[in-house]
């Protein structure tokens, strides 16, 4: 990872009430990171420099930036679509992103994987394939490999929508979690749509919280445009799976505050929502319980988000002078034993 | 005398014992021994290293990955080939493709109980080398021999990419040997089952037995036919199946999978394309019916081809 395009302050603090409103500046610092970045890369897209998809995390903010905090080296993250603020809060250097979406072949993923797609395994940070639910039991998988490895006190995360819950993956996942007994928090964003489909079309439970009990693990609901409650709560569920609690269900409300992708215009979103609580953006709830607080003020957040948007400046600009993958010169090999590579090298190109 | 269940036993027992990071995951596999006994008693003598699993397929090769990515080197038993299906996302999207798109290798094994034998059934059948074979990132398995079963078994288990092992059921108990290998041929190098003259066999697995005695039945008619036994289908060895070409002129392959797209199609396609003017006849293949594989031994007994059926398709080849 790029040290440069950390923030200041080291990430993953313990956190007591004395240290609570640091704890806090720094989330809202990620959230901000975040929110400015992906304004950016949309920014981008619009302007026709990023090939395939844009996924933002607009509103999303607060619950992946707590969950990203409450883990610690060794620990496993496997984010999905709108974690960039969990991301960055868990270690992912800011470069990751914008070379990923910029086509960087230096980026993580090389060219072969693109936008969200990515991550740096080796450090903890899974990279998604685009089945939803199937990252989860990859977390599970390293977690049971710690334990033959005798590794105390890790714990894996994994988020997913609401729309995965419907998934086969999702249940089969969970299911193998509890019996087994894992360290495994799998945070849950109901953002109440899954691309255009409305939570009456994706499942008939009253609450989701509901399958906690039906998988037997413990469940935890929060609003997820509280960033207070997103830090506790869900700190709260990382802290009882690392005591040995078995896996934790965390349902958190919220709504999408974007399309789906950046193609999407989200017509269909009812706004009704916006006259609810968990129609509100975590963003503007953060500065305003900050200013109440008097933990920061008007010109703290200006000089905050001035710093995000000189790294994102200063990180796209690198990004963008970077090369792209040349075909020539791609190492067309999708084995790790390379003496077993079918018959024929490939063939040469006709461009030297 | 051991049998090619026993050599499957036999190679897990050893791989247990001399790899730390090996472990055994499948439905039935720890207390109960598996399904077929292939890890009769492993469990008592490695606790904790046999696991009994849920009937989750997608989370077993899922969590398979994720313990490979951390260091470790899982057997994934799937009871049936034919129940692999619902574990085949995590197969081909996620363990093929982890080394390509990130640089890590995801050393999984996933055995495969293949095949046919009499009033199995449409599900508990199957032949699923060819689909797995088409996605690119894995390494294909399909011993014939006792022999293979245990060496290539562990070889398996030692490759850093994700190996799909398909055993055949039909062999397990029918199928006997001395003594195991203390050596053998490196997976992508076929065998030359049967050296001959006048016509060339390529066939895998079970298909090899049959191909064998339609070959010594051929032999009393004075016809000598090579027979290849290809051992890995991918990476599939061409250069055994075209020297053989050459020495023969004609060629037969065998598969008890189905016709579409299976792995006779693809020797044909490259026999054709790279060995074209070494042969004397058009070459030819012979597969499962296009059907799904019957119940019935009545049915079952022609759906797929036999020691009978591959010798009436070698008369029309050497006429030809």
């Amino acid at each position: 990872m790029h040290d440069m395009f950390r923030l200041a302050e080291a990430p993953r603090p313990s956190c007591t009430a004395v240290e609570f409103p640091e704890t806090y500046r720094r989330a809202y610092r990620w959230m901000l990171l975040a929110r400015v970045a992906e304004e950016k890369i949309a920014s981008l897209y619009r302007g026709g420099k990023i090939t395939g998809g844009v996924f933002l995390g607009k509103g999303q903010e607060a619950i992946s930036v707590a969950t990203g905090m409450a883990l610690r080296d060794g620990d496993i993250f496997a984010p999905l679509i709108r974690d960039q603020a969990g991301r960055l809060a868990f270690g992912e250097s800011l470069l990751d992103f914008t070379l990923t979406y910029l086509g960087a072949r230096s980026g993580p993923m090389r060219g072969r994987d693109g936008n969200v797609h990515r991550g740096r395994p080796k450090e903890g940070l899974l990279p998604m394939i685009s089945h939803l639910g199937a990252m989860v039991s990859v977390v599970n998988g390293i977690l049971m490999a710690h334990r033959f490895q005798k590794k105390e006190n890790t714990v894996g995360a994994a988020c997913l929508g609401e729309g995965a819950t419907s998934t086969g993956a999702f249940h089969e996942s969970l299911n193998q979690a509890a019996v087994e007994k894992l360290p495994l928090i799998l945070v849950i964003t109901n953002n109440q749509y899954a691309y255009s489909t409305p939570t009456h079309r994706q499942f008939a439970c009253n609450d989701l919280i509901d399958k906690a009990i039906g998988y037997g693990v413990k469940g935890h609901s929060v609003d997820g445009t509280d960033l207070s409650a997103c830090l506790e709560i869900i700190g709260g569920a990382v802290a009882a799976a690392r005591e040995g609690e078995g896996p934790q269900l965390v349902i958190a409300s919220n709504l999408r505050l974007a399309g789906h992708g950046e193609h999407d215009d989200a017509h269909y979103i009812s706004q009704h929502f916006k006259e609810l609580q968990l129609g509100r953006d975590c963003m503007e709830v953060a500065q305003n319980h900050m200013l109440a607080q008097k933990w920061a003020d008007a010109s703290m957040f200006d000089l905050w988000h001035r710093d995000s948007q000189s790294l994102v400046e200063e990180a796209v600009a690198h990004s963008l002078r970077e090369p792209a993958p040349d075909p020539a010169k791609e190492d067309w090999c999708a084995l790790a034993s390379r003496h077993l590579l079918e018959g024929n090298p490939p063939q040469p190109t006709l461009h030297h | 005398m051991i049998t090619y269940l026993e050599a499957i036993r036999e190679a897990q027992r050893q791989a247990l014992e001399n790899d730390p990071r090996v472990y055994i995951y499948g439905q039935d596999v720890g207390a109960f021994g598996g399904a077929f006994k292939a890890t009769k008693s492993l469990a008592q003598s490695f606790p904790g290293r046999v696991l009994d699993s849920p009937i989750s397929e997608d989370a077993m090769v899922g969590s398979a990955i994720g313990a490979a990515l951390q260091g470790m080197r899982p057997i994934v038993e799937m009871q049936f080939a034919d129940f692999s299906t619902v574990g085949f996302n995590q197969i081909v999207n996620q363990a093929a493709t982890m080394f390509w798109r990130t640089g890590l290798p995801c050393p999984i094994t996933v055995r495969l109980p293949s095949g046919g034998t009499p009033g199995s059934g449409p599900f508990h059948s199957q032949n699923l080398e060819a689909l797995y074979a088409h996605y690119p990132g894995l390494i294909l398995m399909t011993p014939a021999t006792v022999e293979d079963a245990y060496a290539m078994l562990l070889e398996a288990v030692a490759i850093d990419d994700p190996v799909i092992f398909c055993e055949h059921k039909y062999l397990y108990y029918h199928l006997k040997a001395d003594t195991l290998p203390k050596e053998a041929l490196p997976a992508g190098k076929a065998r030359v089952a049967r050296a001959g003259r006048d016509a060339t066999v390529v066939t895998y697995s079970a298909m090899v037995h049959e191909s064998l005695a339609a070959a010594d039945e051929l032999a009393t008619e004075g016809w000598e036919i090579e027979v290849i036994d290809l051992r890995t289908i991918k990476p599939l060895d061409t250069d055994t199946v075209l020297a053989s070409v050459a020495r023969t002129g004609r060629i037969l392959a065998v598969g008890e999978a189905w016709p579409w797209g299976g792995v006779t199609a693809e020797i044909l396609a490259r026999v054709a394309a790279e060995g074209f003017n070494l042969l004397d006849a058009p070459p030819m293949r012979i597969n499962s019916k296009d059907t799904p594989v019957p119940y019935h031994p009545n049915l079952w007994g022609t759906h797929r081809p036999t020691a009978r059926s591959i010798a009436d398709s070698l008369r029309v080849l050497l006429r030809s």
